[in-house]
């Protein structure tokens, strides 16, 4: 949800005032999605996939949504990345919202999740977590 | 409504500022074509000058379909169509602020194309607020035309093929219209521009009220 050729802070700036965010609030994402400065004015298309993913998650982070959908949020970050997105998942929750996380990483998901819904094979088997 | 359409059309402005496509492609392929135009009519600056409102709307109208290609594209990447459905933004808004956007830069590329025809063909200009007063009226219609036929194939894979052969059709119009407008503008044909030149403000405004009655449906089924 990007436009490759905007810089992060102007990506940041039109999705945000698109969905009536108050610029607080963007800021408040990017720095929770530790989005440096120094990437601020860099445009997207020259972003790694990591930074990539990041700014994409603070723009819908600013939103704060009440339902969120996630396809692999962990692919392309580091484990610092990793863990924001953990964090992330888990106050989303906490506030309230729903998030719904495809991942193949089920050790990883299984830690911020509170249901789990295994497909395999085209089946599929609901599992609560014991730690919810 | 105007801080949602300014929004996004700034948005397009300054991802073009940024890629420069109007201005490094969009514009010498327009020029390349007056170029072509005149070698098949073997540089006959009577031939030229008789047939250079033609030429001039042939030219916009075969460069507007890959100015609005390329306003379709900036919306296809990573899910920015979706993006923009889910922001609340009104569609009609987003409608006007994609054609305002493609307008302007078609706008730029027409006032290019003056020059080209100047240098080329050398065209004069007999009636200056009637040949502005047309060219705005159509390029205002190509737009909005544009927006909305970019709109409807925007989720299409064969969209680059498919949309000149939906889009010229429908602007054939504009090219008589504007053709004859800018006949009795510069003077190569005896016929009343005026008339015609109301006739591109109504295609103009026929096809603005068609993008901001449909955008929305058309942006959710394509």
């Amino acid at each position: 949800m990007l436009y490759d050729d905007l810089t992060v802070s102007e990506n940041l700036d039109f999705w945000s005032k698109a969905a009536g965010v108050e610029p607080g609030q963007q800021r408040a994402a990017a720095e929770r999605m530790q989005i440096n400065e120094r990437l601020y004015d860099v445009p997207v298309r020259s972003l790694s996939a990591g930074q990539r993913r990041r700014t994409s998650i603070a723009v819908a982070a600013a939103r704060r949504p009440e339902l969120w959908l996630l396809d692999e949020p962990h692919a392309g970050l580091d484990q610092d990345g990793r863990q924001v997105i953990d964090d992330l998942i888990s106050d989303a929750a906490e506030a309230g919202g729903a998030v719904l996380v495809a991942s193949h990483e089920l050790d990883r998901a299984q830690t911020v999740v509170h249901r789990t819904l295994e497909i395999s094979g085209g089946m599929a088997s609901e599992i609560v977590n014991p730690d919810a | 409504m105007l801080s949602e359409i300014a929004l996004v059309a700034g948005k397009d402005l300054r991802v073009e500022l940024r890629s420069r496509v109007a201005l490094n492609q969009v514009a010498p392929f327009a020029l390349m074509v007056l170029i072509l135009f005149g070698f098949a009519l073997d540089a006959d600056r009577a031939t030229l000058g008789a047939f250079t409102p033609g030429l001039y709307w042939v030219t916009i109208l075969l460069s507007s379909v890959l100015a609005v290609h390329r306003s379709v594209a900036i919306e296809a990447g990573d899910g920015a169509r979706e993006g923009l459905l889910l922001t609340g933004l009104r569609p009609a808004s987003i409608f006007l602020g994609k054609a305002l956007a493609l307008i302007a830069q078609l706008l730029a590329v027409a006032v290019v194309l003056l020059g080209g025809v100047a240098i080329f063909y050398d065209a004069r200009i007999d009636d200056g607020v009637l040949l502005v007063t047309a060219l705005v009226g159509a390029v205002i219609g190509v737009g909005a035309a544009g927006t909305l036929y970019g709109a409807l194939l925007g989720g299409q894979r064969a969209r680059e093929t498919v949309l000149p052969i939906l889009l010229l059709p429908v602007l054939s119009p504009v090219l008589i219209a504007a053709t004859r407008a800018f006949g009795d503008a510069m003077g190569t044909v005896a016929v009343n521009g005026w008339s015609w030149t109301s006739g591109l403000y109504g295609f103009a405004a026929i096809y603005v009220a068609l993008g901001v009655a449909t955008h929305g449906a058309l942006m959710e089924e394509n």
